[in-house]
């Protein structure tokens, strides 16, 4: 495992100038991804959504490789057609130097609208890493609620009401539905885990065919927690085992970190304003069913990764 | 070499698309373009293409994945039809405005709803204004002369667009025709190499493209697409006039048809001008001086063409494959008379629609038409602007 | 490409293309809105949406470069596998580097104190 002394000395790729607000996961987790692929040649695409619109504002451009947006929902589908050009014109000798593929995609671009252009590419087996950031909502457009946003979240279209406390279905597990593709590599990190990101880019860059990566990256302005705190918010989520680190490697399921006690889901929707409704008073059986969810869930986990399905001890 | 074959309009596209070789084809299947996407692998099958080819799992993908490729610095096609061409909608304007040179034929089929398989020119309507070349074709020859002319203009450094080659669904595309094929070696010296610009696996030359454009320079990027498209105009009767060179038949932006003399004339896009070409000959054995105007570009739109070939006209009928719902008539109907306004001459110019979800237009439908045409230019009156050919009214 | 420098002022301009004024007309603008010039976002700015920013306390600093890994701006500069300085011109001021600092050698200032000492050391002057 290389440590931040060597990763430090690669070569910038993604430029402060960006406009992606304060104190963004975004920028956190683009820089590890590309840091990762140290001095390869790159191409990303990205989808519609906060990273597109913050890096690539003409004529200013923040990426130092080349780079391609095309719309919300394709993310998959165009950069499959740049790897597709990449083998027609290596193959006819029309360009002799290798190339990474990289996309982008926010949990919008990724889970919801650009899901099926994401399958086909990944089952299609373009030499692709998709890589998508997840901040749980659709944040662009001001916080609404994706498929992505977790049970309980108050969102601006799954706002917490009078009768309706925030979202009501639980997340759709988006990184099993890649690795049921049959990829060679899908995984589940954190910004919280450089390690775990690094190594987990690494492995999805150097693999043969498509790889997918989800990056749980926190947003201040839809979570709302104090904005210092990303990695600790970041680590919470990863703690309280609501965000397992995992990946999938030709088939097999692992575990890539176990928490050593019980930390209670409370943990990590404290200090977010957009759980708060669910701590006033007679809304405990919320937290409850959350709680149930989260455990079940874990449980559900371990037994795919071979480990022996129990809880962390209280 | 030419060599007369007898081949559908979809067998004529897939042989254009094969003799073109291009390095990328995305494409999805939809009656009546199958055939194109079916024989198409079956040569990247049998090794007689060396294009990656990329079977996607929509036609929103396929032009994505074009747009893609042809960002990454390949010759990329795709080919599509109706509700494929409805659904790629939003990514078409998106290939036009990172001015990149998808060749793309498009099998004319009505959009739903109701679903219908069968010709019209609803699907290609709907793309008018999207900022992508738009070439017809009458016949298998015209779409296969098209689709390799259309390499040419969509390369062209001034040009840099998308081409859309039409052709009428079923009539064209599965009917049995005769055609000449130029031989391979021809073609490809003809379309030659493609050698990208702004590409992004320029490894020297990173570049940024699909970049968020604000109110500050989004209109003026949209400026310089109209400029394509005025040169456009011009590539496109050049590279018409080299085709003529290798194959005999010589292209322009539209075909004047015994309009010289006429004092009655139909425009009418694609197969059906076939069908009113025989009319118009049976017409003039009678002593009626009838012509046929056919718009081989629709987009850009040959507005100075038009207006000098039915300068000398009483009387126009233009006929439409396709609705606006305006209740003012058709889309083509709409750009004719807006041409023809200049001349300041009273022509007459009515509009008839037809052959809406593949209705068949009869001798007896165009025959009704050139009457109507004569009774107005005789009265100078028009009775009704807009009409319905062969509904059951 | 030229070696990344995040202090460089060259107004959107590069090898290949010349700056993007608004003044431009549309036909010298870049077709398709495209950037040639990888990276040039780093001669925009982002410095003044700042209202508290990092100072650097030299003796604290175990130069573990967590605050490299996690500032989202790249505004955390490196040299040779050590701290070297912030990019005042690009930091929001987000205040994540002093956080995951383990050993708080990074302090978070209001921009107001800053512009006071300034003041102070010009009075003095």
């Amino acid at each position: 495992m290389a440590t931040l002394k060597e990763l430090s000395r690669v070569e910038e790729r993604f430029v402060g100038g960006h406009r992606l607000c304060a104190g963004c996961g975004h920028g956190i987790a683009v820089r590890m991804i590309l840091n990762a692929a140290e001095n390869s040649n790159v191409v990303v695409g990205c989808a519609t959504g906060c990273l597109e619109v913050a890096s690539t504002i003409y004529p200013y451009t923040a990426w130092r490789c080349s780079f391609i947006h095309n719309a919300f929902e394709n993310a998959g589908a165009t950069i499959s057609g740049v790897e597709a050009a990449y083998r027609a014109l290596k193959k006819k000798g029309k360009i002799n130097e290798d190339f990474k593929f990289i996309a982008f995609g926010g949990d919008g671009g990724t889970y919801d609208i650009g899901l099926q252009s994401l399958s086909g590419a990944m089952e299609r087996g373009h030499n692709i890493v998709y890589v998508c950031l997840d901040n749980e909502a659709y944040m662009n457009t001001g916080i609404q609620r994706s498929s992505a946003t977790p049970t309980g979240a108050d969102t601006t279209t799954s706002p917490a009401g009078k009768v309706i406390p925030g979202k009501q279905q639980p997340r759709k597990d988006l990184t099993a539905i890649m690795a049921a593709h049959n990829i060679p590599y899908a995984a589940q990190t954190a910004i919280s885990n450089w390690q775990d990101v690094h190594k987990k880019a690494k492995k999805a860059l150097e693999v043969e065919g498509p790889a997918f990566i989800n990056v749980l990256s926190p947003c201040p302005r839809g979570w709302r927690y104090n904005t210092p705190d990303i990695v600790e918010i970041t680590k919470l989520a990863v703690e309280t085992r609501f965000w397992p680190l995992f990946e999938v490697e030709n088939g097999k399921w692992k575990l890539n970190y176990k928490p050593k006690k019980y930390v209670p889901i409370e943990e990590f929707l404290k200090p977010q304003g957009r759980f708060r409704h669910l701590f006033k008073p007679g809304n405990e059986h919320l937290i409850k069913a959350i709680q149930e969810e989260v455990d079940n869930r874990w449980l559900a986990l371990l037994e795919r990764c071979g480990e022996t399905p129990e809880l962390p001890p209280r | 070499m030419k060599t007369k074959v007898a081949l559908t309009g979809n067998e004529a596209v897939a042989q254009a698309m094969k003799q073109i070789n291009p390095d990328v084809v995305a494409a999805y299947p939809i009656t009546p373009q199958t055939e194109i996407v079916q024989i198409f692998s079956s040569f990247v099958a049998n090794g007689e293409v060396d294009t990656e080819f990329i079977a996607v799992e929509s036609e929103h993908s396929a032009m994505s994945a074009a747009i893609g490729a042809a960002a990454g610095g390949a010759r990329a096609m795709t080919a599509t039809s109706s509700q494929g061409l409805a659904l790629m909608f939003e990514v078409v304007y998106i290939a036009a405005s990172m001015r990149l040179p998808i060749v793309f034929p498009v099998v004319n089929r009505a959009l739903s709803g109701p679903i219908n398989i069968h010709c019209d020119h609803s699907d290609a309507m709907g793309l008018r204004d999207s900022g992508v070349i738009q070439l017809f074709s009458e016949n298998a020859q015209e779409a296969y002369d098209n689709m390799i002319q259309a390499v040419r203009i969509a390369e062209h450094p001034d040009v840099r667009l998308p081409v859309m080659v039409n052709m009428d669904g079923f009539i064209t595309s599965h009917a049995m025709d005769v055609l000449e094929v130029l031989d391979d070696e021809t073609v490809r010296n003809f379309v030659g190499t493609y050698v990208p610009e702004d590409y992004l696996l320029d490894a020297k030359n990173p570049i940024s493209m699909g970049n968020f454009d604000m109110y500050d320079f989004y209109f003026e990027h949209k400026r310089q697409q109209v400029e394509a498209m005025k040169a456009a105009r011009e590539i496109i009767k050049e590279v018409g006039k080299e085709f003529a060179k290798i194959s005999g038949r010589e292209y322009g932006l539209i075909e004047a048809y015994k309009l010289d003399d006429a004092d009655v004339a139909v425009v009418v896009l694609n197969s059906a001008a076939g069908t009113a070409k025989g009319v118009a000959d049976e017409l003039r054995a009678k002593g009626i001086r009838a012509g046929v105007l056919k718009p081989r570009v629709y987009r850009p739109f040959p507005q100075d063409e038009i207006r000098e070939a039915l300068k000398g006209v009483k009387a126009v009928a233009v006929m439409d494959r396709a609705e606006t719902f305006s209740t003012c008539g058709g889309p083509m109907f709409a750009d004719i008379r807006n041409t023809l306004y200049d001349l300041k001459n009273d022509i007459k110019v009515v509009n008839y629609i037809y052959g809406l979800g593949g209705r068949d237009l009869r001798l007896e439908h165009v025959e009704q038409v050139f009457e109507d045409l004569e009774n107005i230019r005789k009265t100078g009156r028009v009775d009704e602007t807009v009409k319905y050919l062969g509904l059951r009214d | 490409m030229t070696p990344y420098n995040p202090f460089n002022r060259n107004f959107g301009s590069g090898t290949r293309t010349k700056a993007v004024r608004p003044d431009m007309k549309w036909h010298e603008m870049t077709r398709a809105g495209n950037i040639y010039e990888p990276g040039n976002a780093n001669t925009y700015e982002t410095g003044d949406w700042r209202s508290i920013r990092p100072v650097w306390n030299k003796e604290r600093c175990i130069n573990c470069l967590l605050c490299w890994r996690y500032c989202p701006d790249a505004s955390v500069i490196a040299k040779e596998g050590k701290f070297e300085t912030f990019d005042y011109k690009h930091c929001k001021g987000c205040g994540i580097c002093a956080k995951v600092c383990p050993v708080n050698a990074i302090d978070m200032v209001p921009e107001e104190e800053i512009e006071k000492v300034k003041e102070a050391n010009k009075d003095e002057n």
